[in-house]
C-alpha cells in the first residue's frame, strides 16, 4: 500500500497583512473543530446554559416580581420588575456562555487535551487559534441570547423596537468576555486557580445592577461596580430593550471595544509565549 | 509565499540548513551552536540521550520555537519570520501523542487537514487512503482513546501526512511501543522513505537509527559529536566486532587490566567489559587461554551504541 504524492506543495498560505507569522487567516477551521467536538460530546452542557437565565427570569422576574410590581429607575421612569431584570439576565447569559467556552474549555484543551500543540504544528498561527476559539464562544453566547430574546418577547418584556439592537450588543459583550477570559485562562495551571473565575463572576452577576439600580450603594461602591464589565453590559442591553437610551450608551460600547482589543492582544501574546517560545 | 527563486537560493539545495544554531533558556544552552544540512529525500537522524537537545532542535525546525542565535532555513525560509508558511510544508509527529480525543479517528485526520486550509473534497479520500496506509481502515469510527499505543502512533503519522508534507518530522517515533508495534511502524516509515519523503527523526535507539537513517548526527549536551552514515560512524569510531564479558560486578574492574591488551580498546561498564577488535572470537579464545573464566561472553557486531560510548564515555540509555 503506497500513498499518492502530489508534486506541488498542496498548502498555499496567503500571507495576511495583519500579524504575519501569527495569523494564517484560517480561524474558521478552529471553529469547525469546536462545533464537531461539541456536537459529539458535550451538547447537554450547551443546552443547560440556555435554561439557567430562563429559570432566573421565572423565579426572580415573574415570581418575586409579582410582589415587587414596578420599579422606579434613577431617571424617574417606572417599568415592570421583570422587564427591568430580563435585559440584565440577557447580558449575563451572553457573559456566561462566552466565559464557559473561553475558560473551562480552553483550560482543558491547553492543559490536558494538548489540542493547541497539535493546532500550532500546522499552518495555523496563535491568532487563528485565539480568534477561532473566541468566535465559537461568541457564537454560543449569541445562540443563548437569541433564545432568551424569544422568551422575553413572548412574555412582553421587550418594551421598545430598539430591543432588536440588544442582539448585536450581546455579541459585543460576549466577544469582550471571551477574548479576556481566554487570555486570563492561559495563566491558570490548576483547578484551584480556575475557581477564582467563579469567585469573581458570581458577585459581579449579583451586584452589577442586575436585580436593582446601583443607586442603592454608597458612592464609592458604585464606582467599583461601574468599573466592572458586566455593569456596562447590563446598562447597554437594558437601554435597548426598554428603549430608555441615554448619553452613556456610546461609552458602554467603547468600554467593550477596548476590552476586546486588550483581550485579543493578551490572548495572542500568551499563546505565542506558551506554544511558540 | 515567496517565489520559487527564493526557495532554491539555499546552499546546495538543502531543505533544512542550520548554522551555529543555538537555543538558550536563561543561562542554559539546550542547543549549543550546531550546524547541519539535510538534503531533499534524505532520511536524517538526531541520535542522543534524553536531554541532549534533540527535541529542542526539532521544535526550532518545526517553527514552534524561536532560536536564540545562529541561522536556520527550512524549505528556504526563516522560521522566525515564516512560521505558518514553513509549517504548511511539514508533517510533525511529536514525542507525546496529541491526538484530539474529542474526535473520532477519521475526524482527527479531516479536522487536522482543515487546519491547513485544505478542502473537504480533498480530505475525504485522502483520509481514507491514509487510514489504509496506517492499517487503521477498520478503526475509522473508533474513539481515539480506544486505540493501542502503536495504533495511536500510526494515526499520528497518518495525520502528519494529510497535507502532503515535503518533510516528515518524527520525535522519538517508537519510544514506549512494544517490539511488534515498532517493526510495523518502521515498515511504514521505510515505505515513505522509498517514496521520497524527507524524514527527520530523533531517537535514542541505535537499532532505529540504523534501520531508518541515511545519515545522522550524534548529539550530546547540545552539541554535535559526530556526523555520518551509521556504517561510516561505526567504521570510524569503533571496530568491526565487540566482545562482551561479564565476570560479576566485583571482578570486572580487577580483570580489566589483564583483558586490556587483548583488543584494540576496552570499555569497563558497571556490569560488563566491552573489548573492541575486528575478530571477537579470537579475543575470546585469548581470554580463555589466560584462564579468566567469564560468567557469560558474547561476540556481536559494533553498533551505534558503541560509537556513542566512545564519543561520550556514557551509554545512551542510562
Amino acid at each position: 500500500m503506497t500513498i499518492t504524492r502530489e508534486a506541488a506543495p498542496l498548502v498555499q498560505v496567503k500571507r495576511p497583512l495583519l500579524l504575519p507569522s501569527l495569523y494564517a487567516g484560517n480561524a474558521r477551521s478552529v471553529m469547525e473543530r469546536g462545533i464537531l467536538a461539541t456536537a459529539k460530546t458535550n451538547w447537554l452542557i450547551v443546552v443547560s446554559g440556555f435554561f439557567e437565565p430562563v429559570f432566573y427570569l421565572l423565579a426572580m422576574g415573574i415570581g418575586l416580581g409579582s410582589y415587587i410590581g414596578a420599579i422606579q429607575l434613577p431617571g424617574g421612569q417606572t417599568i415592570p420588575y421583570a422587564a427591568y431584570i430580563a435585559p440584565a439576565l440577557l447580558a449575563v447569559a451572553a457573559m456566561n456562555g462566552a466565559v464557559f467556552d473561553s475558560t473551562w474549555n480552553v483550560f482543558f484543551k491547553m492543559n490536558f487535551g494538548k489540542i493547541y500543540d497539535g493546532m500550532l504544528a500546522t499552518s495555523l498561527g496563535p491568532f487563528d487559534v485565539a480568534l477561532g476559539e473566541i468566535l465559537l464562544a461568541l457564537a454560543r453566547g449569541f445562540v443563548y441570547a437569541c433564545g432568551f430574546m424569544i422568551v422575553m418577547q413572548a412574555l412582553g418584556l421587550n418594551l421598545a423596537w430598539t430591543a432588536i439592537l440588544a442582539l448585536p450588543a450581546v455579541l459585543l459583550i460576549a466577544f469582550a468576555f471571551a477574548s479576556f477570559g481566554m487570555g486570563i485562562t492561559s495563566y491558570m495551571k490548576t483547578f484551584q486557580q480556575m475557581d477564582w473565575i467563579n469567585f469573581i463572576m458570581l458577585p459581579m452577576f449579583l451586584l452589577s445592577a442586575t436585580f436593582y439600580p446601583i443607586t442603592v450603594y454608597p458612592a464609592g461602591l458604585q464606582w467599583v461596580i461601574q468599573a466592572m464589565p458586566l455593569w456596562h453590559g447590563v446598562e447597554l442591553v437594558r437601554g435597548f430593550t426598554t428603549g430608555l437610551l441615554d448619553s452613556a450608551t456610546p461609552w458602554h460600547i467603547l468600554y467593550f471595544v477596548v476590552m476586546i482589543l486588550v483581550g485579543m492582544t493578551l490572548t495572542t501574546r500568551r499563546l505565542k509565549a506558551l506554544f511558540l517560545n | 509565499m515567496p517565489s520559487p527563486d527564493t526557495l532554491s537560493s539555499t546552499a546546495n539545495n538543502a531543505v533544512i540548513s542550520a548554522s551555529n544554531l543555538t537555543k538558550k533558556y536563561k543561562d542554559f544552552a539546550a542547543v549549543d551552536g550546531i550546524s547541519f544540512d539535510i538534503a531533499p529525500g534524505e532520511s536524517f537522524g538526531f541520535l542522543g540521550p534524553n536531554g541532549a537537545g534533540k527535541s529542542t532542535t526539532m521544535r526550532m525546525i518545526g517553527a514552534v520555537s524561536t532560536r536564540t542565535s545562529g541561522d536556520l532555513s527550512v524549505v528556504g525560509l526563516d522560521p522566525n519570520q515564516f512560521g505558518p508558511e514553513i509549517r504548511s510544508q511539514l508533517g510533525v509527529v511529536p514525542q507525546e501523542d496529541n491526538l484530539d480525543s474529542e474526535l473520532k479517528v477519521r475526524d482527527n485526520l479531516i479536522v487536522y487537514g482543515r487546519y491547513f486550509g485544505l478542502p473537504h473534497s480533498y480530505l475525504g479520500p485522502k483520509a481514507d487512503e491514509l487510514l489504509e496506509f496506517a492499517q487503521l481502515g477498520e478503526k475509522a469510527k473508533s474513539r481515539v482513546d480506544d486505540l493501542s499505543g502503536g495504533m495511536k502512533r500510526r494515526l499520528t503519522i497518518a495525520r502528519a501526512l494529510i497535507n502532503n508534507p515535503r518533510i516528515l518530522m518524527l520525535d522519538e517515533p517508537t519510544t514506549g511501543l512494544d517490539p511488534q508495534a515498532r517493526h510495523i511502524l518502521w515498515d511504514r516509515l521505510f515505505r515513505l522513505k522509498e517514496q521520497g519523503t524527507t524524514l527527520v527523526l530523533t531517537t535514542h535507539y541505535m537499532d532505529e537509527a540504523e534501520q531508518l537513517c541515511d545519515r545522522l548526527v550524534v548529539i550530546d549536551k547540545g552539541t554535535i559529536m559526530a556526523e555520518g552514515s551509521p556504517s561510516s560512524l561505526i567504521k570510524k569510531y569503533s571496530t568491526r566486532e565487540v566482545l562482551e564479558l561479564r565476570f560479576g560486578s566485583d571482578r570486572n574492574a580487577d580483570v580489566a587490566q589483564q583483558v586490556e591488551p587483548l583488543g584494540e580498546r576496552i570499555e569497563v561498564l558497571p556490569d560488563r567489559i566491552l573489548v573492541y577488535s575486528d575478530n571477537g572470537e579470537v579475543v575470546l579464545q585469548k581470554v580463555t587461554d589466560l584462564g579468566l573464566n567469564p560468567l557469560t561472553s558474547l561476540v556481536r557486531r559494533s553498533s551505534l551504541e558503541d560509537v556513542f560510548l566512545r564519543l561520550t564515555g556514557r551509554s545512551l540509555i542510562e
